[in-house]
């Protein structure tokens, strides 16, 4: 038990972390690859035409898997954040801050997706259903993350204050996504109704996981690739990093 | 609780004090409403139909203007050390300076709400709801932007970054506060969205302070 | 495999604009992103290689 407790505090350390990381890199962009590579097979190649919106629908391979990679990496961000203001653990920290650039960057392929799969199905590049602005909004909450971070200087103190933020970001997701749905119901206008979605077909419906599968690979290769760079960054004045960088 | 009302005092005294800082939000608020119909046209109808949102947003940036105040000059002059190392829990402290601060930026335009209401040609009962909505949404926004103005304080830019933060957060605020005016003005209930706004204000008011507290807690370290 | 020929693929039934336009924006910034991070990782390796060689260089020259 013990000794566990131990092993795990010991990556927890910037120091073992950093070259556990450049281990691991390799095979997420592996496995990137491969789920990506099947996907995309899928994609093209395997999924039928749809009855309804024709081959336009393809986007969903790629709209879909940003919009729950946008979603789900705030949750994580969140989570690393919050273990790292409790804790007082860095590695936490880094972490939370070096998948914030991924987050924003999948939010604003999901906003850019929809509105090249709503421009042919809907007639409009952008509607204000509750998905869309619930999406606009968390990629306003990855900008205000990432600009509080970048203006403090003292990385401790930015640390704390993003993991603050992160927190209250998170517990305002739900109310923000309840709020803006009433919202829409309430204003149900437009003749444009999202649910009336094409019913799934199981090839489809691989394709979606396999590229979701690939956008998470992704996510995290990349996130361990920017951590790499912030521990250094932040560790640069120590001992082991001048060793590390022989 | 006589740490609570001491500090709400001394808020309320510095403020009486410097006159013009309280009046720049309530003019700001005054201005931006009355700048919509210019802007949009004297059409009756179309103004009434926009009158909650208008003023609702007018509200939210009002309160924003006064947001980097809250912490600002007791940060630099010290004060709010003096407070982390009193012996009241901070948090009350705290809990003290969002209830002035709401006092002073958001009872005003609650009251100036209906007059300004009038510009839109809204009737005696839409311009109570549009009150009661504010009276509930008002204090919400001083507390979810005590947090914001607890990180971004002594930061870089500050004022630009917290309307950054805050606005996204404000949001559910917008969507029930404006959305109450709305539905009645359609002839649809608007319990609903009063009850939401007050148990977000419910919420907020039992977490909003303890975040604030930890964040200024960060900024004073 | 719906597509007869190779220029029906690219032609996406008339979606052309919408689909490649999707598929390629993910795919420059997903590829411009990782570039980017590694950018990042060697300019800061590079920083403290040039900060050790420097350091090395004044203790040679102290014990000379």
């Amino acid at each position: 038990m013990r000794q566990s407790l131990i092993q795990w505090f010991k990556f927890a350390s910037p120091q073992s972390f950093y070259p556990l990381a450049g281990r691991m890199i390799p095979w997420f962009w592996a496995a990137a690859a491969v789920f990506g590579i099947a996907g995309l097979w899928i994609s093209f190649f395997v999924a039928p035409t749809d009855a309804q919106q024709g081959e336009g629908y393809r986007i969903i391979f790629v709209h879909v898997p940003a919009s729950w990679m946008s979603m789900f990496i705030y949750v994580v961000m969140a989570f690393w954040a919050g273990r790292g203001l409790a804790l007082n653990t860095r590695v936490s920290a880094m972490m939370a801050q070096s998948l914030a650039p991924t987050g924003a960057l999948m939010a604003a392929l999901s906003l850019w997706t929809g509105a090249l799969w709503g421009k042919p199905m809907w007639g409009a590049w952008w509607v204000w259903d509750a998905r869309l602005t619930s999406e606009l909004i968390l990629f306003f909450l990855y900008l205000g993350f990432m600009a509080l971070q970048a203006a403090i200087d003292d990385p401790r103190r930015a640390d704390k204050a993003g993991a603050i933020l992160a927190l209250v970001g998170v517990v305002n997701i739900p109310i923000i996504y309840f709020s803006v749905k009433w919202w829409n119901t309430l204003h149900q206008g437009s003749t444009i109704n999202l649910n009336k979605a094409p019913s799934m077909a199981q090839t489809m419906l691989w394709g979606m996981l396999l590229m979701a599968l690939a956008f998470w690979m992704y996510s995290i290769a990349v996130a361990l690739m920017r951590v790499r760079a912030i521990i250094l960054e932040r560790e640069r004045h120590t001992e082991w990093v001048k060793h590390a960088v022989e | 609780m006589n740490a609570f009302f001491a500090t709400v005092r001394r808020d309320l005294l510095l403020a009486m004090r410097r006159k013009s800082e309280v009046l720049t939000a309530v003019f700001f608020f005054v201005i931006v409403t009355s700048l919509f119909p210019l802007g949009i046209g004297p059409e009756p109808v179309l103004l009434k139909k926009i009158a909650p949102g208008i003023l609702w947003v007018a509200a939210l940036l009002a309160t924003l203007l006064g947001l980097p105040r809250l912490f600002a000059a007791d940060h630099v002059d010290g004060t709010l050390e003096q407070m982390a190392l009193s012996p009241s829990p901070l948090g009350l402290l705290v809990a003290g300076k969002i209830l002035a601060h709401w006092l002073l930026c958001g009872l005003p335009l609650v009251l100036l709400a209906p007059v300004l209401g009038l510009q839109f040609d809204l009737d005696a009962s839409a311009l109570g709801i549009l009150t009661l909505a504010l009276l509930l949404g008002t204090p919400l926004l001083s507390l979810i932007g005590a947090i914001g103005a607890a990180l971004t304080l002594g930061v870089r830019g500050g004022g630009v970054l917290l309307a950054l933060l805050v606005l996204p957060l404000y949001i559910p605020a917008l969507i029930f506060g404006a959305g109450a005016v709305e539905a009645h003005i359609a002839g649809l209930d608007v319990g609903g969205h009063l009850s939401l706004l007050a148990a977000m204000l419910v919420l907020a008011a039992f977490f909003a302070p303890w975040a604030t507290t930890a964040a200024l807690r960060i900024a004073l370290e | 495999m719906q597509w007869n020929s190779v220029g029906e693929f690219f032609a996406m039934g008339g979606y052309a604009l919408y689909v490649w336009g999707s598929f390629g924006a993910c795919a420059i910034l997903l590829i411009a992103e990782p570039f980017l991070a590694k950018r990042r990782l060697k300019q800061i390796r590079q920083s403290l290689i040039r900060e050790r060689l420097a350091d090395e260089l004044e203790s040679q020259q102290r014990t000379q």
